[in-house]
């Protein structure tokens, strides 16, 4: 499998704080990578340097690099809108906007200069059938996003992120505010996403990571420990430490 | 007394049912259940009648208002009262539709030069100014908004209108442009300051959501965080409105007090308030006059009234959403 993200001696600092040390990695297209390890040790950190949301706290710095698609993204004439238009990102608390259902989803489209009701209409349909959704709110797109359940705002907030037809998705413990079923479903349409995206997600849910993940990243106190295959790493961990976590015995 | 029955006591209060406390013999119990009663219908008599008051001085200024404008109409007829624009009242003419258009006119030109500023400020303070910067004006804006009105009024007389005299090449500035001015400097601390909290109160997590879709800060700010405190700012700018309609010393000094409709922004005019104010002291008590001024008082007062009840309406909204 082709790399499409490709992160190099990535060191990350809040201040004087050092969050992420030395980070190498390649992270494979159209698969799915997780990040697992224990609470702080920097996955959310590393998933936002992905899409540069971390230049929005004031006090960080970043060094090394990180190349998508062959383009180094901390780059001088890099663009970070387009960046981030090609990197999607789902929160871990469903955060869709106090608007209507379609224009929650047609948000994306519009703001890069999309005003054709008709364009729209097509993008918010495939969207909404690509985040599984379609079925459940093809009836009532005008009502407030806010009246969809929790596990329906995460699938909408999914159709926003496809909207804008990323490469990428960053998917930050999206289904831990989730009920069960909720989540299953999410985890479904993630299998069927990674067909056409490179998705990236971090969980504290090892059996999730298991689940889903083609290849699963460990992590401690910022740096990576072991980078395996999914079922490699489950089954055979080459680290103690990751033995140890995979098992229960920490974190 | 134990202090469970004091406890039973209170719940039963609340609950505004006299029930039967712990029985200590049967006079007792007769006794703490009958005080119960009392207390608690007592209490209610009370609030009900602070609340009746409240109406009933409410009720009673309108009537007030209303009693003695409204016998205006007996040597008025209301059309020429409501659509004629030559007040004269020593010869009988008592046109008051120059001073409502004055009114209307005047808070709608305050809108539009305060509301836009406002926003920028309330953006300036919320979204783009670096931390101390905000931390300081803020409480500067909110001493702005103490500041009365007479003040206001005077520096508008002793620096805008001279101002606007060199700028224009004008005699006379005073009217509706130096009147809304005055007035726009006076409600843009109330406006900017509550569309700025309302701004600040978005959740972060909008503005990541717009950020991570590759939304510009411009964009964000015009497309989520602005339409999100809408319900706010839309509040701001009301109080702002009921400030600027009723405001009276400021316009008197700075608006020209003349009694012809307001053709020209820069023509001495009169609104509402200022006439009130400027007239009162010399009227005859029994004069339809007189009765004319109360009348416009009313007036003043309904238009008041319509905008509270649009702030409730919108307050509750915007609890809703
Ligand atoms: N804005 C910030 N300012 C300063 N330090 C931060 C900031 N955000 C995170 N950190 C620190 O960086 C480290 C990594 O945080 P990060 O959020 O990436 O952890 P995480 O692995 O996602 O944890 P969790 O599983 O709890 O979400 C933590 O020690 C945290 O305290
Ligand atoms: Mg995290």
């Amino acid at each position: 499998m082709q790399a499409l993200i490709e992160i190099e001696r990535l060191n990350l600092f809040y201040g004087s704080f050092h969050a992420l040390k030395n980070i190498s990695m390649d992270i494979p297209e159209k698969a799915i990578t997780a990040f697992i390890g224990p609470s702080g040790c920097g996955k959310s950190t590393l998933l936002r340097s992905l899409n540069r949301m971390n230049d929005m706290i004031p006090g960080t710095s970043t060094h090394g690099s990180i190349k998508i698609a062959g383009a180094d993204i901390y780059g001088k004439d890099i663009d970070v809108e387009a960046l981030r238009k090609n990197v999607g990102m789902v929160f871990q608390q469903p955060n869709p906007f106090p608007k209507s259902i379609y224009d929650n989803v047609a948000y994306g489209p519009r703001l890069h200069g999309i005003t054709s009701r008709h364009k729209l209409d097509e993008i918010v349909e495939s969207s909404l059938r690509g985040a599984a959704l379609w079925n459940e709110v093809k009836d009532h797109l005008k009502r407030s996003a806010l009246s969809l359940s929790g596990g329906q705002q995460q699938r909408l907030c999914i159709a926003r992120a496809l909207a804008v037809e990323p490469d990428v998705l960053l998917m930050d413990e999206a289904t831990s505010a989730l009920d069960p079923i909720s989540t299953l479903k999410i985890e479904e349409l993630a299998q069927e996403l990674k067909a056409k995206y490179t998705i990236v997600m971090v969980t504290h849910n090892m059996h999730q990571a298991a689940r889903v993940s083609n290849q699963t990243v460990f992590f401690l106190n910022g740096e990576v420990v072991e980078y395996a295959e999914t079922e490699k790493l489950f089954s055979n961990p080459q680290d103690q430490r990751t033995e140890d976590y995979i098992s229960g015995r920490f974190g | 007394m134990s202090e469970s029955t004091s406890a039973s006591n209170r719940t039963l209060a609340v609950s505004g049912q006299p029930g039967n406390g712990i029985r200590i013999g049967n006079g007792r119990m007769l006794d703490r259940k009958n005080r119960l009663r009392i207390y608690n219908r007592s209490f209610r008599i009370v609030c009900v009648a602070s609340a009746v008051f409240v109406c009933l001085i409410l009720l009673s200024i309108l009537f007030f208002m209303f009693r003695t404008g409204i016998l205006t109409f007996r040597s008025v007829p209301a059309s020429t009262f409501f659509f004629s624009t030559n007040w004269d009242p020593e010869n009988e003419s008592y046109g008051a539709f120059l001073f409502i258009f004055g009114t209307v006119a005047l808070t709608a030109l305050t809108l539009a030069i305060s509301v836009p500023i406002s926003l920028f400020v309330a953006v300036f303070l919320s979204e783009a100014a670096p931390r101390w910067l905000s931390n300081a004006l803020r409480p500067v804006l909110d001493l702005l908004v103490g500041i009365p009105s007479v003040v206001y009024g005077f520096l508008g007389l002793t620096i805008l209108i001279p101002l606007l005299r060199d700028i224009t090449g004008r005699q006379l500035t005073d009217g509706l442009l130096a009147a809304a001015i005055v007035l726009s400097i006076m409600v843009l601390p109330t406006i900017s300051r509550i569309s700025d909290d309302a701004i600040s109160a978005v959740p972060a997590k909008f503005k990541d959501a717009s950020y991570a879709l590759g939304a510009t800060r411009f964009q964000t700010v015009f497309r989520v965080m602005l339409p999100s405190a809408r319900s706010g700012i839309l509040y701001g700018i009301i109080l702002g409105m009921a400030r600027a309609i009723g405001e009276t010393m400021a316009v008197v000094m700075v608006v020209g007090n003349t009694p012809q409709l307001a053709d020209s922004l820069f023509k001495p005019t009169s609104v509402l308030t200022s006439n009130i104010v400027m007239q009162i002291p010399n009227v005859p008590f029994d004069s339809t006059w007189n009765y004319a001024l109360y009348l416009m008082g009313f007036l003043l007062l309904v238009i008041s009234l319509l905008m509270i009840v649009v702030i409730r309406v919108l307050q509750k909204k915007g609890v809703k959403a």
